[in-house]
């Protein structure tokens, strides 16, 4: 019996994933070989995606991009057996894109079946978690503070010190909301961990409970991801049937549980107090702050709130120390980033790195430059708040001081690429769009500020006293950036900011100084 | 003796006529969701499964079952770009409008869609068969540009491909 594996992940069956292993059971009942076709996941390598791994003794070879219409071709030649094929890309391990990595959150992604527990436990799973019991709820935290993990969606703050703010609130109950809106444009990792490995996440999930006193969770997925959905709900219901989700958990005395709640097309519903109201039953207005949800969050109680990816890369901090997960990165930025390549990127795909690696070597060596084969014009780092850069920006390492020093942000870990066929004033004029649409309207220089800067954006590509109308603009971003209640507003500038400053030819502006450009 | 000039009576303006809908199917959602905190959102996606959109005339029966005001109700319907107020096309097609797909050609790619459906975003074409959306990032980025056709996601789409699946699922 040859194991044949085809990713469910949603990408893969964007491209034709179901249909592909559908013509692989239905060749081999034609020529009666012995397959077995186990739905794994995603590796993230997309460019290659649908990619099929056929189980050989000398470990999985793939092939890429399979279309159904290739199937009987792959079979006349011998792909059972690892034969030669167009679209054959040799051992899968040992492609350079996936073997430069260093994938601890991603360990699992496309090597094992999403919901199969034993296939979880083979590979490393439920070690993070048995470890945790084992200790004291309390070196739990210190053990997440000592691994420098900071929260993955966007706000960088230290996990294991909101832990330790939500351990020490004293409370009739209390929660783990875990923050799967994932609303970014360019990012997709929450959306891996979940379809492709969602115990990972749950995991994460027991130990923020054990360690903080919390005993019930929310999973707040947007409503655009169906099978994460549909894999989070099917996971649930085998850590509980297997005694590792529900009142005493493994006979430990801890009890807890968790429910997957589904978003309704809102982008602000990321920022963690809307989405605790969206939760609630509520608009997804954001709430001010203090009090701090680790102090009075989900129906008033004290709440962990963690981005997935923060979660996910909990059990392997536990399960191997904070020493080995800190050894990983630089300075403040410990521990491993997955980063999203996305756009025009002839390499899309994810890439787990230590924090460090530049962006030249992510686009140029992972990434391959532009997919369309023009020259590479403009990048945005963390998603549609963050800042455009030029090429000459390239050598930027990815962590989180060095893309501030740069006016940038790390943010969820997407990298949008751009050929030169971008028009950059449109890309801004975008983003105060998005702003405007997205905006959750409880304060005035995001609801009504990013409508202005559109018509301003507008005024200077007509030519009408570009001069006083760019000095507008910078006001009102000013406004923006200083006085909107949260980031959505508050950051909508960036990304215009930072296309008049690398590329102000784009709005008929003249080139910006030297000093306007070095920060 | 003059006649006392009284006030005229306050009538509360007519309850406004809303279609009808089918109670019955509300009323089970509401049951089955009845004793989960935090429940609207959950309840509005089972509406919106079960009859294709949240009617307006439900809103006061889910505003009475959950003892919360109407304009409540109708606040939160009208918050999430998901909930719709009128039943869509027979089929939904939402096009990427996100940055990573701009930089696939998402600008261009719904021009073309919209000339070949002869409708814009956010409207459904004559002979409701299509409603066209925008849609902000579906998680698709690496294999841009994405669209999403009756809940399906579609990868590295284009025109030639979009049009053979909407020939298949019956367009027009
Ligand atoms: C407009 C806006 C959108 C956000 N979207 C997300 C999101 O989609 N996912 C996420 O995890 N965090 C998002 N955040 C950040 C959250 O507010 C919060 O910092 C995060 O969920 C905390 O988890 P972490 O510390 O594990 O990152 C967003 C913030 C803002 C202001
Ligand atoms: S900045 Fe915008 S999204 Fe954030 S609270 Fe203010 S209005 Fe709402
Ligand atoms: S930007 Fe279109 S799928 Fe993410």
């Amino acid at each position: 019996m040859v194991k044949v594996c085809v990713p469910r992940d949603s990408s893969a069956l964007s491209l034709g994933a179901d249909e592909v292993a559908a013509a692989i059971a239905v060749e081999a009942v034609r020529r009666g070989a012995a397959v077995r076709v186990v739905r794994t996941s995603s590796r993230g390598l997309f460019w290659l995606e649908p990619l099929v791994e056929v189980e050989t003794p000398a470990g999985r070879i793939g092939f890429g991009p399979v279309d159904a219409a290739d199937v009987p071709g792959l079979f006349a030649a011998g792909f059972l057996g690892g034969g030669e094929h167009a679209l054959g890309v040799g051992p899968v391990a040992e492609i350079p894109f996936l073997k430069r990595q260093e994938r601890l959150t991603f360990a699992r992604a496309g090597v094992t079946e999403p919901t199969s527990l034993v296939d979880y436990e083979a590979h490393g799973g439920l070690r993070g978690l048995r470890r945790a019991l084992s200790m004291a709820p309390a070196a739990v935290v210190e053990e997440v503070v000592a691994s420098g993990l900071r929260g993955r969606g966007g706000a960088a703050f230290p996990t294991g010190i909101k832990w330790r703010t939500v351990a020490a609130a004293e409370a009739p109950r209390k929660y783990v909301a875990v923050n799967a809106d994932e609303g970014d444009s360019g990012t997709y990792s929450d959306r891996m961990v979940m379809e492709g490995d969602p115990f990972v996440l749950l995991e994460g999930m027991a130990i923020a409970g054990y360690a903080t006193g919390a005993s019930h969770g929310y999973v707040y997925v947007r409503s655009e991801y169906p099978h994460a959905i549909a894999a989070l709900e099917e996971a649930l219901a085998v850590l509980r049937a297997a005694g590792w989700y529900g009142a005493d958990i493994q006979g430990s005395g801890f009890g807890f549980d968790a429910e997957v709640r589904v978003g309704a097309g809102a982008y602000i519903c990321g920022e963690e107090t809307a989405m605790l109201e969206s939760i609630e039953g509520r608009r997804g207005m954001v709430r001010f702050k203090p009090p701090l949800p680790a102090i009075k969050g989900l129906f008033g109680m004290p709440t962990v709130v963690n981005n997935v990816v923060s979660l996910a890369s909990v059990p392997v901090i536990l399960d191997r120390g904070a020493r080995f997960y800190a050894d990983f990165g630089l300075g403040s930025s410990r521990g491993t980033l997955p980063i999203q390549l996305a756009g025009n990127v002839r390499r899309a795909g994810l890439v787990e790195k230590a924090f460090g690696v530049t962006l030249r070597e992510l686009v140029e060596e992972y990434g391959g430059g532009t997919r369309s084969g023009r020259p590479l014009r403009a990048l945005q780092v963390g998603g549609p708040l963050g800042a455009y850069f030029d090429s000459s920006l390239l050598d930027l390492p990815l962590d989180y001081e060095a893309l501030a020093r740069h006016r940038g942000m790390v943010g969820h870990g997407g990298i949008v690429v751009f050929d030169d066929t971008v028009d950059m004033a449109a890309q801004a004029r975008y983003a105060m769009e998005f702003c405007a649409v997205e905006s959750c309207g409880k304060c005035t220089p995001c609801r009504i500020g990013s409508t202005r800067a559109q018509e301003l954006i507008d005024r200077i590509l007509r030519g009408e006293d570009a001069p006083a109308n760019h000095a507008q603009l910078l006001k009102l971003c000013d406004v923006m950036e200083s006085a909107s209640l949260c980031a959505l507003g508050g950051m909508a500038p960036w990304p215009v900011l930072s296309a008049l400053r690398y590329f102000p030819g784009d709005f008929g502006l003249p080139p910006a100084t030297e000093a306007a450009r070095v920060v | 003796m003059k006649e006392a000039v009284l006030p005229k009576p306050l009538r509360r303006p007519e309850a406004p006529q809303y279609p009808a809908y089918d109670t019955a199917q509300v009323a089970a959602v509401l049951a089955r969701w009845a004793d989960t905190s935090g429940n609207l959102l959950p309840i509005l996606h089972d509406i919106q499964r079960a009859l294709g959109h949240v009617p307006p005339g439900a809103v006061g029966q889910i505003a009475r079952a959950l003892n919360r005001s109407r304009a409540e109700v109708h606040g939160v319907i009208t918050f999430y770009h998901d909930f719709r107020q009128a039943p869509a096309g027979r089929h939904v097609l939402k096009l990427c409008q996100a940055e990573s797909c701009q930089a696939m050609g998402s600008r261009q790619l719904t021009a073309e869609v919209e000339a070949l459906l002869g409708c814009r975003l956010g409207e459904t074409t004559a002979d409701g068969a299509v409603t066209l959306e925008p849609v902000y990032c579906l998680g698709n980025c690496a294999c841009s540009p994405a669209a999403m056709l009756d809940g399906r996601v579609l990868g590295r789409v284009t025109r030639a491909k979009l049009e053979r699946l909407l020939d298949a699922v019956g367009r027009g």
